[in-house]
């Protein structure tokens, strides 16, 4: 084979189907890019139309052997059935689901008003929970593919400056780890991802966020990891250690710390 | 499902009332001068008219920040960050036509394109500019000459005006908007897309070749010589006098055309760590540069297979190199004087140059061709055009500069406001007397603090 076709670098005999829920996140972007170099088959899901076609239009030139596309709120979680058995159809098979949709929040208004608490937890919680229910059973009636979710370090510990998006991602962590457990035996792969912060439009307007992480070397780390199958990823993977210490602060010294 | 309102949005987009985010958040290249700013980054077309609506004291797009001066900045303004629109919209491998959104920067552009089989059609000594970046500043290359500048090669693109308009623009559709844009230093709208016209390669490689010269009429001889070499620049000793005076390498090259494997570029590795202390440039260190460069060419003329990075980007593999010249930063000047007097201006202002003992040793000379530009306020033209920068001593910098700018304008010539810190009003309105004109298809909302130094001009906003 020529090594000089921008479509084949992978060395994949057949193109990979993918399903990406939350397309037009930073992260998800980044992570697509790849996977269009290498001429996959992306389904895209985002809420918002104009910016969806962007992106979708970003992939074909990319290289993506096949990009088709759904405008959806994924809080609509009756419509979930539907939108992905949709997906699963013009991709005709799925070997990942990349999870990367999510809100930042704003902790200081959930603080104070449920309402916005509960729009974090559902978005970010409730609503992939949801979408892993009818994607786990599809993946292990056919004994194959990986199910990647981006949760977050921030769900390693509650911390008073983040801990409504943190709870959130806890949740999503825990419910990663036990779905892991379940269908380990049925081939079916289950990867948490855990950046740090990164720099995206999510988090442009936060102090220090030029200070972030890359976002291209976050999505290659992404990529890598799906390829060799892990469980869990800490990205950049200094975060692992720096998360180690974190959660092993003893908590009568932990709940003094500015965090 | 609880409270999900559909509106809600989906971006934590700053919003313009703000404090302004702390000192200098965003430097230009020369780290002169320095301005307080808030900066907001765009991520999709839809922001610049969504966050323009509440803006006060102006904005001012901006990309990677690589011109020198104050183009790209604007002092307790808002600098609209355009290096998140980085999409690509369409590539046709037939018309070579690519098509993008104005943030993508060239290095972006080129890992796309030279594993698919093209290449630039005019790259400037860095890759780190963004598509916007280089039509609004319509910047130029080592094949000027055959080329012309970078505006030449965009066939079309979208500005969005802060009034919400949408305009294509095309030397057929709003030709005016297109001249005025194309060296338009962002302030006649926020390009969203552009269209440009890539060129077909076969391979990384440049067969080069080196020329060592001695004084100004052998770079000219060379020059005659080399019309039909695609890319030609010369480096230049500006430190030495009496017999070494104008003692160069001219530097030249076309795109190999034997078969070879396009490979996309590694990532840079080095960084340069720390800011250098100020003492660290001085005549005696640029001396030995400058001697050390001259003869690190052993033979009076070299032939070699380089790669296209070296060649083009020699700098971009140190990444911030700039910190090389300290937190006091440094000033580029860059003329263009036309053929009538290149010769004996360029001459006298080398000697100005070197009696000034200022060290300088990124020094460029090159011959301009006579393709002519496509912006109403492009700087090349037909001449020579020489490019040096010193490091800031402030009471002998900014004379010497002074008297450059003073006799660039005696020779008939012009600076470049990309590269510029310092010309006054009454030389930049003497170097481009259509400055009026061209002021009349600025966005209101738009402004630099570049523009409001050399037209004396504070918007009412």
């Amino acid at each position: 084979m020529s090594t000089t076709s921008p479509t084949q670098q992978s060395g994949t005999p057949a193109p990979r189907k993918i399903l990406v829920l939350g397309a037009t996140s930073g992260i998800a972007q980044a992570t697509c890019r790849i996977w269009a170099s290498q001429g996959a088959s992306l389904f895209l899901v985002a809420r918002n139309a104009e910016k969806l076609a962007a992106v979708a239009a970003d992939l074909r030139t990319r290289g993506a052997s096949f990009v088709d596309t759904a405008v959806a709120d994924l809080d609509d979680t009756d419509n979930h059935p539907e939108l992905l058995a949709h997906a699963v159809n013009s991709l005709t098979g799925m070997d990942i689901a990349y999870l990367a949709h999510g809100i930042l929040g704003d902790q200081a208004e959930a603080e104070q008003d449920f309402n916005a608490a509960a729009q974090i937890l559902y978005t970010n919680f409730m609503a992939p929970v949801s979408l892993l229910t009818w994607l786990t059973n599809f993946c292990v009636q056919r004994h194959a593919g990986t199910l990647a979710v981006l949760s977050s370090v921030a769900g390693d510990r509650g911390r008073k400056s983040n801990y409504l998006y943190g709870s959130s991602k806890a949740g999503l962590s825990a419910f990663l780890a036990g779905l892991r457990n379940r269908v380990d035996r049925e081939g079916v792969t289950v990867l948490t991802i855990k950046p740090g912060p990164t720099r995206t439009a999510m988090t442009a307007a936060m102090p220090k966020a030029e200070k972030f992480a890359d976002v291209d070397s976050v999505a290659e780390s992404i990529v890598s990891a799906i390829d060799k199958r892990r469980d869990v990823l800490y990205v950049p993977f200094q975060w692992q250690p720096i998360m180690f210490v974190i959660r092993n602060i003893p908590e009568r010294i932990f709940k003094k710390l500015n965090l | 499902m609880p409270t999900a309102s559909p509106t809600a949005p989906q971006l934590n987009l700053p919003t313009a009332d703000e404090p302004l985010t702390g000192k200098a958040p965003f430097e230009c290249w020369g780290r002169y001068p320095t301005y307080d700013a808030k900066v907001l980054p765009l991520h999709w077309q839809s922001d610049f008219p969504a966050i323009t609506a509440g803006l006060h004291n102006g904005a001012l797009p901006v990309g990677m920040g690589r011109s020198y001066g104050d183009v790209c900045l604007l002092k307790d303004g808002n600098l609209l960050l355009t290096t998140g629109m980085d999409r690509l919209i369409a590539f046709d491998p037939e018309t070579a036509l690519l098509t993008a959104e104005a943030g993508i920067t060239l290095a972006q552009i080129l890992d796309f394109a030279v594993p698919r089989g093209f290449f630039l059609p005019v790259s400037p000594g860095t890759k780190y500019v963004t598509l916007g970046g280089a039509i609004a500043n319509d910047i130029h290359g080592k094949n000027h000459h055959t080329a012309g500048t970078f505006g030449r090669h965009i066939t079309q693109f979208e500005l969005l005006r802060s009034d919400g308009s949408r305009r294509l623009c095309s030397p057929t559709e709003n030709p005016d908007f297109y001249a005025a844009t194309i060296g338009g230093l962002g302030l006649t709208g926020l390009i969203s897309w552009a269209t440009l016209r890539l060129k077909p390669i076969v391979s990384r490689m440049i067969d080069y070749e080196g020329i060592q010269f001695h004084g100004i009429d052998e770079f000219l001889d060379l020059t005659t010589q080399s019309k039909d070499i695609e890319y030609t620049v010369s480096w230049i000793d500006c430190a030495s006098n009496g017999r070494n005076f104008a003692r160069g390498i001219f530097m030249q090259g076309d795109h190999s055309t034997r078969r070879a494997e396009l490979k996309p570029s590694a990532k840079p590795k080095l960084i340069f760590p720390f800011d250098a202390p100020g003492f660290a440039l001085n005549h005696l260190s640029v001396s030995l540069f400058n001697t050390a460069f001259f003869h690190k060419q052993i033979h009076k003329r070299v032939v070699s297979l380089q790669d296209y990075e070296p060649f083009f980007y020699p700098l971009d593999k140190i990444l911030h190199w700039n910190r090389m010249y300290g937190k006091r930063g440094f000033l580029q000047f860059q003329y263009v004087i036309p053929w009538e007097h290149a010769k004996e201006g360029t001459i006298a202002i080398l000697h100005e140059i070197a009696k000034s003992g200022l060290a300088s040793f990124l020094v460029v000379l090159k011959a301009f061709g006579d393709v002519p530009s496509p912006g109403m306020m492009s700087f090349p033209k037909p001449g020579i055009t020489l490019a040096l920068d010193f490091p800031i001593k402030p009471d002998k910098s900014f004379p010497l500069f002074a008297r450059l700018a003073d006799m660039t304008l005696e020779f008939g010539g012009r600076l470049y406001p990309a590269k510029d810190a310092a010309m006054t009003a009454p030389q930049f309105q003497s170097f481009y007397p259509q400055w009026q004109q061209f002021a009349r298809f600025r966005d209101p909302m738009l402004t630099s603090s570049f523009w409001e130094r050399v037209t004396g001009d504070r918007p009412s906003l």
